[in-house]
């Protein structure tokens, strides 16, 4: 199998995000990067899928030149390759990110055959616009269903299963096809040391892709009022447990 | 016209599709347009009847209702509901659709954007429609689960296509009700065979009981509880409590805990009337899955932790003594 993980190099805020002064960023001065989490679990699950069945995983992802970190991190945890579009950094409106992951893929595909499985997340860490993927697989004429967490492979079919509240309903693609993944589909599993030194080595592949710019445009970026809440402290370890079961009572939970 | 599509389960309306009717009514009123609603899917037609979703439409504020049915539409599908919403936007020509921003919303309202090649933005909290000038629309949406807001434009040549993020507004009819049921009328879609590919082929479903989005009570618990084992106290006390366990992605990423438990950005949100928030530091990926709590007590060595900083009560202490103790008191008490 041919597996193409499309994925996003996000900030790791700790306990609040900070904004940039001119309000088109989150301020990652003093903070490490990511990959989005769903899409995380792409890799992993792309990795596992090839593993039992053989085949390549190739990691796809649009950012500045230092998301090649996130697509070493991707090969430090088993997959083959790596592919980035490289931009200036700035935040891309998601018509225009999908305009330019299709262009890749199109050339991908025209050199290297089609991919039999392509996986987004359900919607990216930051922006969450919960389209690029849909829009991809529109214009590659490809079947995606979002918010997947269950992959099953049985010849060329793929049993998709999407969790509804009180169950999950189960859908039925024929590849190539295309899944929205969420966390939980899989745990991903930590590098190795070996995975480590081999990701290193990994041979990226940069492409200089640009697409047009579509309808919705970034102004600035804030954070939610907060509201401040007065902690009352009921006391010190276990001898604050009679207070702690005195709310209890009040608010009626018991 | 705005065009808000409902979302149903089954010829079901859900707290969704009340929640999009009601934010999209003052959007209309913005817009200074009528509001209609479209059902799509399985039996649209006899589930819109006049006891059904078009009378509830109606009491939101709707002021039309279309249905829409067909072979592919046997059950949801991402693709035939993207196309069929396409299609009844290019035959009636609304200057907005919106969906509520649920999972399934923000999936088949991308699907109708890219099919009229039009721009979407998902999850907004305000919406301005454009000036007499015909200039920009401008929002604000959520980022970051609900983190951070973004203030944005959208710039569209036909509709624009938009969902409202998920809770912005508590649901609610209008006042005083509308004196009938809103008229229903069915639209011919034109739907390929084809689009079966994506439509749901099996349901199942699981034994019901409390659920984490549903429980009256979580007790959660993060690295700081160690281990897996020591999320026992933890489960002993939301027993007691009637509750349930929740965790930080911290636990879950250890596999201490499955992934169902995690309480997050990417994980659950939960709203129970009270958090029992202990070993947990209260980032804010954490937090936008907690704040619909009603009230947090929070458990933690660290006075300073985010968590016990934005709790309404805290004990300062060790959780694996704390958490006994209280379960121990309750017992206690009980006897
Ligand atoms: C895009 C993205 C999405 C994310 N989504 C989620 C999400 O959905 N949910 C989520 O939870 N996280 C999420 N995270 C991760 C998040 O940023 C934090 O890393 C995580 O929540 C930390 O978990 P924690 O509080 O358990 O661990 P820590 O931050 O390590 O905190 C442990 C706390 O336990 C306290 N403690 C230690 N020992 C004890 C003890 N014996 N008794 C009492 N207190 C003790 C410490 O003082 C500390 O406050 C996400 C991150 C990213 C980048
Ligand atoms: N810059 C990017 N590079 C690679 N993949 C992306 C990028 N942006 C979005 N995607 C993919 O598209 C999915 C949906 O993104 P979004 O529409 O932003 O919510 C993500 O989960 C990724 O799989």
């Amino acid at each position: 199998m041919r597996i193409l993980c499309c994925v996003k190099r996000v900030p790791a805020p700790g306990a609040r995000i900070n904004v940039t002064a001119d309000g088109l960023a989150v301020d990652a001065a003093h903070l490490g990067f990511t990959t989005s989490p769903h899409e995380e679990c792409g890799v992993e699950e792309a990795v596992q899928i090839t593993e039992r069945t053989g085949g390549e995983v190739t990691v796809l992802t649009l950012g500045p030149a230092e998301a090649a970190e996130q697509l070493r991190y991707a090969a430090s945890v088993g997959a083959h390759h790596g592919v980035l579009i490289q931009t200036d950094g700035a935040a891309w409106d998601p018509e225009r990110t999908a305009g330019a992951l299709t262009s890749a893929i199109e050339a991908l595909e025209e050199s290297g055959g089609p991919f039999d499985l392509i996986l987004f997340g359900n919607e990216s860490a930051d922006s969450g616009g919960f389209q690029v993927g849909v829009r991809v697989c529109y214009s590659l004429g490809r079947p995606i269903v979002n918010g997947i967490k269950g992959i099953e492979i049985n010849g060329s079919t793929l049993r998709a299963r999407r969790e509804i509240d009180g169950g999950f309903e189960v859908y039925e693609l024929a590849m190539p096809a295309a899944l929205g993944v969420k966390e939980g589909i899989n745990l991903p599993r930590y590098p190795t040391m070996r995975g480590r030194l081999a990701s290193k080595k990994l041979a990226i592949t940069t492409m200089e892709i640009d697409a047009d710019a579509g309808g919705q445009a970034l102004v600035r970026l804030h954070r939610p009022a907060e509201t401040l809440s007065q902690t009352t402290i009921l006391g010190h370890g276990p001898e604050a447990a009679p207070a702690v079961v005195d709310v209890l009572e009040e608010l009626g939970v018991l | 016209m705005l065009l808000v599509v409902l979302e149903h389960d089954r010829g079901t309306l859900g707290e969704a599709g009340r929640e999009a009717l009601t934010f999209g009514r003052t959007l209309a009123a913005k817009m200074d347009v009528e509001m209609h609603a479209a059902v799509i899917g399985a039996g649209a037609p006899e589930a819109a009847g006049p006891d059904g979703i078009a009378a509830e439409a109606g009491n939101h504020g709707a002021a039309r209702v279309y249905t829409v049915d067909g072979e592919v539409l046997s059950d949801f599908g991402p693709e035939a509901w993207g196309e069929s919403i396409a299609q009844v936007t290019n035959l009636l020509g609304p200057s907005a659709v919106l969906t509520c921003g649920s999972e399934r919303g923000n999936e088949v309202v991308a699907q109708a954007a890219v099919r009229l090649d039009a721009p979407m933005v998902a999850n907004c909290t305000d919406i301005t429609p454009p000036g007499g000038d015909g200039a920009e629309w401008s929002m604000t949406r959520v980022q970051w689960g609900g983190s951070l807001l973004e203030d944005a434009t959208l710039s569209a040549a036909g509709p624009a296509l938009l969902s409202c993020a998920l809770h912005t507004v508590a649901s609610s009819p209008v006042k005083p009700a509308p004196s009938a049921t809103p008229p229903v009328q069915s639209i011919d879609v034109d739907l390929p065979p084809e689009l079966a590919r994506t439509v749901v082929k099996e349901r199942v479903v699981l034994e019901a009981g409390v659920t984490l989005p549903t429980a009256p009570v979580v007790v959660g618990g993060g690295r700081g509880v160690g281990s897996a084992e020591g999320f026992a106290p933890l489960e002993e006390l939301a027993e007691l409590l009637g509750g349930r366990v929740g965790c930080s992605r911290a636990v879950t990423n250890n596999g201490w805990r499955p992934h169902s438990d995690q309480v997050g950005q990417t994980g659950t949100r939960i709203a129970p009337e009270i958090y029992i928030a202990s070993g947990i530091s209260g980032a804010i990926q954490h937090w936008v899955g907690a704040m619909g709590s009603k009230h947090i007590l929070a458990v933690n060595i660290d006075p300073e932790a985010n968590m016990v900083v934005k709790a309404d009560w805290a004990v300062i202490g060790d959780l694996h003594q704390v958490i006994p103790a209280i379960s121990a008191e309750i017992r206690r008490r009980w006897s």
